[in-house]
């Protein structure tokens, strides 16, 4: 019983808990149960929140017993929260040594949002330390693994709730894109994941990398319930300048009307830049076929070139770290956090670059580096002004792109999951990780990853990239392309 | 740590000062630039606070709209252009009272722009060009304890009192102010308190020097008379006081001048300004080397006034000091000179609504800018914070009128007001200050008093008037000074059969 609960998608769990057919503690003890059987070898959680979840979870069965409506459509699912975001009273290192023992004294809104909704938060999950990398190898507390194949990355930024998802530890869990950290590890462990329209999700209490990119979004074993998370978090904030003033679109109605499998009249894009050199021949053919299964249902797919997209990455590793290097300088062992060297004779500076350097990765200080020197006077027109105008570019890019297609595809990453350990001393082999997601960050548009098959027994994903706003067609794209394999591809994933 | 002074008229005589004002204004707005906490001034330290102005990771800021509105009205009253566009930036530096190790403040976009202020110095206009007015957030407040300087080298620990931080903060800078010559300095003096006039009478700040919510820095550098070029400046920081802002500026000329003549540079540098001893040293030359790595806020959206609201601002800036100080010239008759006078000593609005409530402006003025003043100063106090207001004085001056009070009685009577908090007329009963005027009363004393000194008596009545004062200094002692000295004198010599 407790193993068939954890194999259920997290649409199915919530109609159970609402048919009283199980209890909310029944379906958090499960996920709970699996998490101790096998996050020794998976290492998707820095923090379970036992009593947490299951206080949570007597929280949504007290009010199903006192006769209350269900407190959203996923009131007693369980999620795995990326650690990145804020959590009251919970640690939240963001997978780096600088924060570890902070306990924040307050709730991200999109924690907040899940909270309401009746949501169980089972734990933290691990990540590259401050979203930065695409592998989860940059955590201060040691990489996840692919539940597909333990020798290899989940991954990242958010591989640990990508690893947490696919290992059916949590039916859902979110994530954070910057440049591409939902949808590259959703992409590489066989799952579904999203990156709202830049402003869609509030950022307040997500702890910021690069501010105007980081977005919040779900990661899911199905389209439908990736969806249905997404309008639970949601939505706008005012605690959050960037955040839209807009009704979220329907998501979970588009996820269901895609899943009929009638796309007559959309027009799909084929990105001709995203493609070719660094990209696996096998994950080509994958997305090949996707596009064929998308025209089989009655769209009309062509080639778009983009051609500022080949700019996307140096533009991309300019703006990201100059933002970094400005939101990561509270980090000063003042507050809270790490203090290293606070002997009472060493001076504040000499305190705050010691705390900064043992507090840090290798990682977390490159871009640190990179985006102070990008930043300063005499550099800054060159590099940070520069960037500023190639994401213009890229912009106008998708804007001309728009007026042929509705959509735009690609596939999600240029090869299926690497292997542990594989690009770790080579920064620009992990960087081309996110080739194909970094023009959506950059434009702020949003984008998915849905399984489109395997190569060679792992998964590939395709990301159908739409205007700002339009994350509906996104998901309704995704659930017509899901629901021509019969079954989500996360079945296929062998047993650990 | 002195520096050589040349003597400042020598400075003038050879020398053209060019002055720069930088002034910060803390906001009167009821919560902070960026979150919701409270923006009151002398709370237990570390009581403000909440995640965004503690700069928590995961925090966001958000615009306070009061803010925005204030520093619309600012600029507007200072005759500047509001930009229809503009955005926030990062100023990025570490200190320990900055929470997030950057400022929100604007850089090359502020919201208001190109602008003046005219003051007047010795009855002439000096035309003060602003250059901007800018928004910002304060930052926290740190103690440096032990150590000598109470800096922070050669601090034991510090202490961070965050309340303050993110309290709304406005910055004004002037244009360069050439050409004021010997009067660099009080044309500086002059132009703060102005400002500090302005900002009181749009409301948007309590601009208290002492409480730091209004604070300055001076730029001053100087070039040979008829130099086309001018020299190097420096910016002196800390200069928390009207009068520091003239001796900071007086200062550095005679610094300056110094340095020039002794055939040196003159260091473009950040300098400190000492209250106690009116010098000013050498800041850290790291700190001018800082590079601040400014870019555009990306946690905020663009800030775009809509010209309508800006007209409906602009609607409601009241009344100018400087409109306002040639209608009350003319109101209550006094001089460019005398209003000035009020200006300095914050009587204007007292005098004015003495006037109003009945008292001649002649006789509000010289109680407000006389007796009064003295009595702020030595309580230490604003003259509006005095315990006796101008309904008050306006009815202590209708008594001496009505010849109910002398110069002297009126006193007493202030004094009794200042003392007790009562009105007027429940002082003069309660001390018994009426004037004794009653002809009858005192010619019981009068008579008194020529008995007890019969020989002053026969001095008068030969003829030496002016010995008279011996007897009426004993009448007024005998009335316990209630007595009118004018009638005590007419009654003496009355009696002695002598007219002046």
């Amino acid at each position: 019983m407790a193993d068939e609960l954890t194999r259920r998608t997290a649409a199915e769990l919530a109609a159970l808990v609402a048919a009283g057919e199980v209890s909310a503690v029944q379906v958090a003890r499960a996920h709970l149960d699996r998490i101790a059987a096998v996050d020794d070898r998976v290492h998707a959680f820095l923090h379970v929140d036992r009593d947490g979840a299951l206080a949570a979870a007597a929280a949504v069965d007290a009010r199903r017993a006192a006769g209350e409506p269900p407190a959203s459509p996923l009131a007693g699912v369980p999620l795995a929260l990326k650690d990145v975001i804020v959590t009251q009273a919970v640690p939240t290192t963001c997978g780096s040594k600088i924060l570890q023992g902070w306990l924040p004294p307050y709730d991200a809104t999109v924690t907040a949002r899940l909270k309401a909704a009746g949501v169980m938060i089972l734990g933290k999950t691990n990540m590259d330390e401050f979203a930065m990398g695409s592998s989860t190898e940059n955590s201060a507390y040691g990489p996840s693994h692919n539940p597909w194949d333990l020798s290899r990355v989940p991954g990242g930024s958010s591989g640990g709730s990508s690893a947490a998802v696919a290992a059916f530890q949590a039916p859902l869990g979110i994530g954070t894109d910057t440049g591409g950290s939902i949808r590259q590890p959703a992409a590489v462990c066989g799952l579904v994941g999203h990156k709202p329209t830049y402003g869609g999700v509030s950022r307040y209490g997500l702890v910021a990398f690069s501010s105007s990119l980081d977005q919040a979004g779900p990661l899911g074993r199905t389209v439908l319930d990736a969806a249905l998370l997404h309008q639970v978090i949601g939505g706008h904030d005012p605690a959050d300048s960037t955040s839209i003033d807009a009704p979220v679109p329907a998501l979970a109605e588009a996820a269901r009307a895609g899943a009929r499998g009638d796309l007559a009249g959309l027009r799909v894009g084929v990105v001709r830049e995203l493609g070719g050199e660094g990209y696996q021949p096998g994950v080509e053919a994958a997305a090949r076929e996707a596009v064929a299964t998308l025209e089989k249902l009655g769209a009309a797919a062509h080639e778009v070139s983009c051609p500022s997209f080949r700019y996307a990455l140096p533009a991309y590793y300019l703006i990201a770290p100059s933002e970094c290097s400005s939101n990561l300088a509270r980090f000063d062992a003042v507050r809270y956090g790490l203090r290293v060297g606070d002997d009472g004779v060493r001076v504040l500076e000499e305190v705050m670059a010691l705390t900064r350097d043992a507090g840090f990765g290798p990682e977390v200080k490159r871009r640190i580096i990179l985006g102070t020197y990008a930043l300063s006077a005499g550099y800054y027109e060159a590099y940070y002004g520069q960037a500023q105008k190639v994401r213009t570019l890229i912009s106008r890019d998708f804007a001309a792109a728009w007026r042929s297609a509705d959509v735009l595809v690609s596939p999600a990453t240029p090869t299926v999951a690497f292997g542990l350990g594989e690009r770790v001393d080579d920064p620009m082999a992990m960087y081309a990780a996110d080739l194909c997601t970094l023009p959506a960050s950059l434009a702020g548009v949003p984008a998915i990853s849905v399984p489109c098959g395997l190569s060679d027994g792992l998964p590939v994903g395709l990301q159908v990239m739409a205007p700002a706003l339009a994350d509906d067609r996104c998901y309704r794209v995704a659930a017509a392309l899901e629901a021509t394999a019969g079954h989500p591809l996360i079945d296929e994933v062998p047993p650990l | 740590m002195t520096a050589t002074l040349t003597q400042y008229e020598e400075v003038t005589a050879r020398y053209e000062p060019v002055i720069g004002l930088e002034t910060h204004v803390e906001l009167g707005t009821a919560s902070k630039m960026f979150c919701g906490c409270p923006a009151t001034f002398g709370a237990e330290p570390n009581t403000q606070v909440c995640p965004v102005c503690l700069g928590l990771p995961g925090s966001l800021p958000v615009i306070n709209a009061t803010a925005v509105e204030y520093t619309v009205l600012i600029g507007l009253a200072l005759n500047c252009r509001i930009a229809d566009w503009c955005r926030f930036a990062r100023k990025n530096y570490f200190y320990p009272d900055m929470p997030k190790n950057f400022q929100i403040s604007q850089y090359d976009e502020p919201l208001c722009v190109d602008g003046w202020l005219d003051v007047e110095v010795d009855g002439s206009t000096v035309h003060i060009g602003i250059e901007r007015v800018h928004l910002e957030e304060d930052t926290g407040k740190t103690t440096h304890i032990g150590g000598a300087t109470g800096r922070i080298h050669g601090a034991t620990y510090s202490l961070v009192d965050y309340n303050r931080a993110g309290i709304p903060l406005v910055e004004i800078v002037t244009k360069p102010v050439p050409g004021t010559g010997p009067l660099a300095p009080v044309v500086a003096r002059a132009y703060v308190t102005e400002l500090r006039d302005l900002l009181r009478s749009l409301g948007v700040s309590d601009v208290r020097m002492e409480q730091g919510s209004l604070r300055c820095d001076v730029n001053v550098s100087l070039s040979p008379l008829g130099a086309t070029e001018w020299g190097t400046r420096t910016e002196t920081k800390n200069v928390n006081s009207l009068r520091s802002v003239e001796r900071a500026v007086r200062y550095e000329m005679q610094r300056q001048a110094a340095v020039l003549d002794g055939g040196d540079r003159v260091v473009q540098e950040t300098r400190h300004f000492h209250e106690d001893t009116g010098v000013t040293t050498s800041g850290r030359s790291k700190e001018e080397a800082t590079d601040y790595r400014y870019f555009p806020e990306p946690d905020l959206v663009p800030l775009a006034p809509d010209p309508d609201w800006v007209e409906s601002v602009r609607a409601r800036v009241p009344e100018l000091p400087s409109t306002r100080r040639r209608r009350l010239a003319e109101e209550l008759g006094a001089s460019e000179f005398e209003l000035q006078s009020m200006a300095n000593a914050g009587v204007v609005d007292l005098v004015a609504a003495t006037a109003a409530a009945g008292a001649p402006p002649a006789e509000a003025r010289n109680w407000w800018l006389g007796y009064l003043t003295q009595k702020a100063n030595e309580a230490g106090v604003e003259p509006a914070e005095l315990a006796i207001g101008p309904e008050q004085v306006a009815r202590v001056v209708a008594l001496v009128a009505a010849g109910e009070l002398s110069t002297g009685l009126a006193r007493q009577a202030v004094d009794g007001v200042l003392h007790t908090g009562d009105d007027v007329d429940a002082v003069v009963a309660a001390a018994g200050l009426r004037r004794v005027s009653d002809v009858d009363a005192l010619a019981a004393a009068v008579d008194r008093a020529i008995d007890a000194q019969p020989e002053v008596a026969e001095k008068i009545r030969r003829g030496k008037v002016a010995a008279a004062g011996a007897l009426v200094g004993a009448v007024m002692r005998a009335t316990r000074g209630q007595a009118d000295a004018t009638v005590v004198r007419r009654l003496i010599l009355d009696r002695l059969g002598v007219t002046e």
